[in-house]
């Protein structure tokens, strides 16, 4: 067993020298230079975070990517409360990536111990974590983490652009600092009434320094902060107008489209254009080491040629869902590293006689965004531009630098509006592929699309996990030892073998085993022990990672516990839960709001799962009926306790996405292999759910006061197992790998 | 040989060829990119358009299946029902990711016409769109919402 303290080493080593550092450290920089934001005439920057125009129109820098969780809303929330402007002046504006914008909280949370830790230890890994994210700039979009990163630095922009205007003004009215207040996007002298606007304060206010300390409004004070407010990106969403990354129109752009192995992982042998070459349209055919990419005035033109180019691709190593299932069944007999060893669960169990065992497994998925992935790109001798929906600026940056030879300062990712992301939109075999297109058509911009069928098929995707329970109870029916062994791969291992090819990333990843680890059930002795198998294909992050399946697997075994004793499933959980405890108090607000316990109609029945992920804890009830063998969802009670509720409308909806996101994957998602082949290929074989499997979701948001939690995520978790432990009720089958099956 | 049609309202003589998907010349040809590519396979719904008044998936529709024809898309679609559904889609904060909402608004001002107060069965049949967010919850109570603005409407011009 690797010991978790050669683990800490590893995570050290990452971040830098850990002790001398941790004592030396220094807050984040919070304002940024103002010159990180374009300005047009008229504009003034007053820090990295915002700027305002001569009419006090302030355009706040959205810094991550919008893929539909609202992000764009809430960061503008954060800077408009302390800047005291009024709702209808804000706007957003994307700026260019840069290191300051780094998603600092986002590495923190890579750090192997429990959320309630603040100890040395714990507190110093994630300092090197967050080092290390520093030291990246990674500013990726992702982990649930924008607001919580975002809560700190953006509200200081506002608060010191506003204590700059604050001065500004009181030197314009000719007055003390002491005398004036804010109003609206206007400094006012209380006792004169008198009033100068932002606008035309700016120019001014450029030229203070910032505050040394940041002058924050007191929460009592909040007026946007806690707010339903409409989101930003809507209008635009309901006419048309939204450009997506398939919808840039750079002067004189062409378009492409790309043939690849049908197998994964093939290398291209050898291609015949053929005749595709004089197609109407076609600019050029051009080959890279694993596709062929046709490149026409327009898509259509460029996907009927791609698809008359002969090609012959290499024969990968073949794999099938066979020879995967046998990695998994090896990793499960090896010995692992053991995240979680708290007591002797381990030699309790190999002495007892009532252990209670069961084996799951869930299997692979796609992400399916709507917008299949696709990504444009201009190549000239002096510069590089790609427009790209993407989850990680940076990273593309680089990626694109390396791939065009060009300086990193000399490539320009314009990211856009995201048609979906939940995790699959920071692969970059698009952009090698965009930009492949660009160097062939130098000066003239390509937007690269893929197909259905290839956004399916060449997806990283979630990766398959096999879970095995030992547990026993003690006589008051409480979980005494607790033993859970995993085989997963890393996805972090994974992607960031894309991300940073020439930086080796490895040891033991949490994100295998997020879900399953640090657990709030009480229980006397645990050890939670994973096995990193190695997939001969790439594998990514999937909307919640490791708590996409850990979810599944900990709360149906949980309600196998519970009915092995004969007990309430909501009433077992709740006697492993600490009285007081976040936990407590989600499922007991769930009970109520569920009504849990109270008749059902005839064929139906309710089943529970509770799950913490991203610092937020949610618990789901669903109801269910089984009609002509399928599983029909008519409801769903949904709690979240996400500590403070920045936009709740948007914490509503992100509960509903993640419902039906999880629904999906619970009642039909599965991607098979088969000779190297990925056997799904678009919606009629890898289907979604519809309106009409859509069941009635009701969302109560806890506001607990405890450090802000993420919301794009921890909706997905607990859907499979409510649902399948009211499947488990009504047809006394104990559904042990997804999709459920009745 | 060029393809006469109206698109908004607007005639358009095309010079295409004629087995091209209304989709894509509608996105690279005329610069109308509302209209959003999902699956290419006439699944998902994303492409939805008015083709003389009805809701059709146009990634599969060869643009010489609608020579003469009245197409409206959603930057298009701005009139009556279709503001109804549209100022409905804002109200109850539909859109997350935006990129299926195209084709969501098509499809349901579609249904608006032909069914002025849908019930919750009838949206279910004729939603069929997908939306990987998961926003068909607001959708629907989109569309209740606009049938009955709709409805109010009618009834103040009856008896106003």
């Amino acid at each position: 067993m690797v010991s978790r303290r050669k683990f800490l080493i590893t995570a050290a080593a990452a971040g830098g020298a850990l002790l001398v550092g941790y004592a030396a450290t220094r807050s984040r920089e919070l304002l940024g230079d103002p010159s990180l934001l374009a300005t047009q005439e008229g504009e003034t920057a007053l820090n990295a975070w915002l700027k305002i125009d001569a009419e006090g129109t302030v355009s706040v820098a959205v810094h991550r990517a919008e893929m539909g969780q609202g992000i764009y809303t809430g960061l503008a929330m954060l800077v408009a409360e302390e800047l005291d402007v009024a709702w209808e002046n804000i706007r957003y504006e994307i700026p260019l990536p840069d290191k300051f914008y780094a998603n600092i909280i986002g590495f923190a949370d890579a750090a192997p111990f429990d959320n309630e830790d603040h100890g040395f230890l714990a507190e110093s890994a994630r300092w090197g974590f967050k080092q290390f994210g520093a030291l990246l700039g990674g500013n990726f979009t992702g982990g649930s983490s924008g607001i919580r990163d975002a809560w700190e630095p953006l509200r200081a922009g506002g608060a010191a652009a506003r204590d700059m205007l604050l001065r500004a003004g009181a030197e314009r009215l000719g007055v003390p600092v002491s005398e004036c207040t804010t109003d609206s996007g206007e400094v006012v002298h209380r006792a004169s009434h008198r009033k100068v606007s932002y606008g035309a304060l700016a120019g001014e206010a450029a030229r203070l320094s910032p505050p040394q300390d940041i002058p924050y409004k007191l929460e009592s004070e909040y007026k946007v902060i806690g707010q339903p407010m409409p989101r930003l990106d809507i209008p635009a969403k309901v006419n048309g107008s939204a450009t997506f990354g398939i919808d840039v129109r750079p002067e004189g752009l062409v378009f492409a489209a790309v043939v690849a192995s049908p197998k994964i992982g093939g290398q291209l042998k050898s291609f015949d254009a053929g005749f595709a070459q004089d197609m109407p349209g076609v600019i050029k055919i051009i080959a890279t080491d694993d596709s062929v990419i046709a490149i026409a005035k327009t898509y259509w033109e460029a996907k009927k040629a791609v698809g008359q180019v002969i090609t012959e691709f290499e024969d990968p190593e073949p794999f099938d869902n066979d020879s995967i299932a046998a990695i998994y069944a090896q990793g499960m007999e090896e010995d692992g590293f053991a995240f979680e060893n708290v007591g002797d669960a381990r030699d309790n169990l190999a002495q007892s006689s009532a252990v209670i065992r069961a084996d799951y497994t869930a299997p692979m998925l796609a992400h399916a965004c709507m917008e299949p992935q696709n990504c444009t790109a201009l190549i000239t001798d002096a510069r590089c531009d790609v427009w790209a929906g993407n989850q990680a600026p940076l990273i593309f940056r680089d990626l694109a630098a390396g791939a065009t030879g060009l300086d990193k300062e000399k490539v320009f990712i314009h990211t856009q509006l995201m048609g979906g992301a939940f995790g699959g939109r920071g692969e970059p075999a698009v952009l090698y592929q965009a930009i492949a297109a660009a160097q062939a058509v130098k000066g003239t911009p390509v937007q690269l699309i893929w197909s259905r069928e290839e956004d399916i098929q060449k997806d990283a995707f979630r990766p398959i996990a096999h879970s095995r329970f030992e547990v026993t109870l003690d006589e008051a029916g409480q979980i005494e030892n607790w033993y859970n062994k995993i085989a997963a791969p890393s996805p972090t291992q994974s992607v960031m073998s894309r991300w940073l090819p020439n930086i080796p990333f490895g040891g033991p990843d949490r994100t295998c085993v997020d879900g399953a680890i640090f657990l709030d059930y009480k229980m006397a002795n645990r050890c939670v022990e994973q096995t990193a198998v190695e997939m001969p294909f790439p594998i990514g992050f999937w909307r919640s990672v490791g708590h996409s399946f850990h979810a599944f697997f900990t709360e149906s075994f949980m309600d196998e516990l519970a009915h092995s004793q004969k007990q309430d499933p909501l009433q077992f959980r709740r006697q492993h839960l600490a009285d007081g405890s976040r936990s407590a108090a989600v499922l007991d607000l769930l009970a109520e709001k569920s009504q849990w316990g109270d008749i059902l109609p005839p064929g139906h029945a309710t089943g529970v799962a509770l799950h913490e992920s991203f610092h937020s804890i949610v618990g789901q009830v669903a109801e269910v009926e089984v009609v002509d063998s399928q599983i029909k969802v008519h409801r769903v009670v949904c709690v979240i306790d996400c500590g403070r509720a920045i936009n709740p409308d948007s914490v509503i909806a992100q509960m509903e996405s993640g419902i039906v996101y999880g629904l999906t994957a619970a009642l039909y998602g599965r991607i098979d292999m088969k000779d190297g082949r990925v056997m799904q290929d678009n919606f009629p074989n890898y289907r979604m759910a519809q309106m009409r499997d859509t069941p009635k979701i009701e969302t109560y948001v806890i506001n607990s006061g405890a450090p802000i939690g993420g919301v794009g995520e921890p909706g997905t978790p607990p859907i499979a197992p409510a649902v399948s432990n009211a499947v488990y009720v009504l047809t006394g089958k104990r559904n042990r790998s997804l999709p459920l099956e009745v | 040989m060029t393809i006469p049609l109206r698109i908004n309202g607007e005639p358009f003589d095309l010079d295409v060829a004629p087995d091209t998907p209304l989709l894509w010349v509608l996105r690279d040809t005329v610069g109308l990119t509302g209209t959003k590519f999902g699956c290419g396979v006439a699944a998902c719904g994303a492409c939805t358009v008015h083709v003389d008044g009805n809701p059709i998936r146009s990634c599969l529709l060869p643009i010489s299946a609608v020579t003469g024809q009245d197409v409206t898309t959603i930057e298009g679609v701005s009139d009556h029902a279709g503001a109804a559904i549209q100022r409905a889609w804002i109200a109850e904060q539909v859109p997350q990711c935006g990129y299926c909402q195209s084709g969501m608004i098509m499809a349901a001002t579609a249904l608006l016409r032909r069914r002025p107060d849908p019930s919750d069965d009838e949206i279910n049949q004729a939603m069929t769109n997908i939306c990987r967010c998961g926003t068909y919850q607001r959708i629907r109570r989109a569309i209740h919402r606009a049938a009955d603005e709709l409805q109010d409407q009618t009834a103040e011009v009856t008896h106003g």
